[in-house]
């Protein structure tokens, strides 16, 4: 296993997020991508956080129940305005 | 939010006080203020309230709006202290973990190597694996939950996260990272084990 005190480790950890997001330039990109390659634990971590966001964007179908809807438009006084659910 | 679906909102038509804009408005965004109350708090009647709360808030205080900033971008703002007002007022009590929200890079570092992608799909998301998935979420401190439920789960970009909750980019780039790296850990232990016991059945 890799030294995971290792300092290229610990950059590209800081980079990590940024990396994820496609905000870092290329050149950085090459380096990061460079030592992925010969660092298995910098891979765990990478595809593991990658999946860890995919996770949880996943559920986000959650939209307001109708009652709820219902009881904010009244508290708002806007009964009158509710609609059937565009 | 969901800004391309409908036509904009119109300020103008909010503040001469109609009606039917502002319950437009309260559609179009009460689903993503829902889901943030509901990931903040861990509970549809507090997400109920922090809903109630955002909206009455606006209408009292929609002749200070200048504009300035998106709708969106306001109604978020006055949403997240409407949830960190709610967390105050239920946990008055110290949290610990919440005074080491310094935006420094501690308690970044990973510490479980377990590559858990392999397990597929239908095995991450079962009934179990999606409860401790929100059980990780709720764990976060909430300076960094609420960077990661804008930035991740609602896609707010980075400077309108910033925006809202008046921190610099770089403050919010910094607890992005430490939110992803505590819930990868999370997800690495139970999942790590997850894929232990799959492999000793196997």
């Amino acid at each position: 296993m890799t030294d995971h005190s290792h300092k290229n480790c610990k950059a590209l950890l800081g980079s990590l997020s940024d990396y994820i997001d496609g905000e870092l330039p290329a050149e950085l990109c090459a380096e990061i991508e460079k030592h992925l390659a010969g660092c298995e634990n910098c891979r765990v971590v990478l595809n593991t956080t990658k999946r860890t966001i995919d996770l949880v964007q996943l559920p986000v179908e959650e939209t307001v129940p109708s009652e709820v809807r219902e009881r904010l438009f009244k508290r708002l006084n806007l009964d009158d305005y509710l609609l059937p659910k565009p | 939010m969901e800004k391309e679906v409908t036509a904009e909102i119109s300020l103008a038509a909010l503040r001469a006080g109609d009606p039917v804009e502002f319950a437009r408005m309260v559609d179009l965004y009460s689903a993503p203020i829902y889901r943030l109350g509901l990931k903040m708090l861990g509970s549809p009647q507090d997400a109920e309230d922090v809903l109630q709360n955002t909206f009455l808030n606006a209408l009292t205080h929609l002749s200070d709006f200048e504009g300035r900033s998106s709708i969106s971008t306001w109604l978020y703002r006055i949403a997240s202290n409407e949830a960190l007002m709610l967390i105050r007022r239920k946990k008055p009590a110290f949290n610990l973990e919440d005074l080491q929200t310094d935006d420094s890079d501690e308690g970044t570092m990973p510490e479980i190597f377990v590559d858990w992608t392999v397990l597929p799909e239908r095995e991450l998301l079962t009934g179990e694996g999606k409860h401790a998935i929100d059980g990780a979420i709720q764990k976060l401190p909430e300076s960094l939950r609420m960077v990661f439920i804008l930035r991740d789960i609602e896609d707010v970009s980075i400077k309108e996260t910033a925006e809202i909750l008046n921190l610099t980019e770089t403050n919010v780039k910094t607890r992005l990272l430490r939110a992803r790296m505590f819930l990868r850990e999370q997800l690495s232990a139970y999942y790590g084990e997850r894929l232990t016991r799959k492999e000793n059945h196997d």
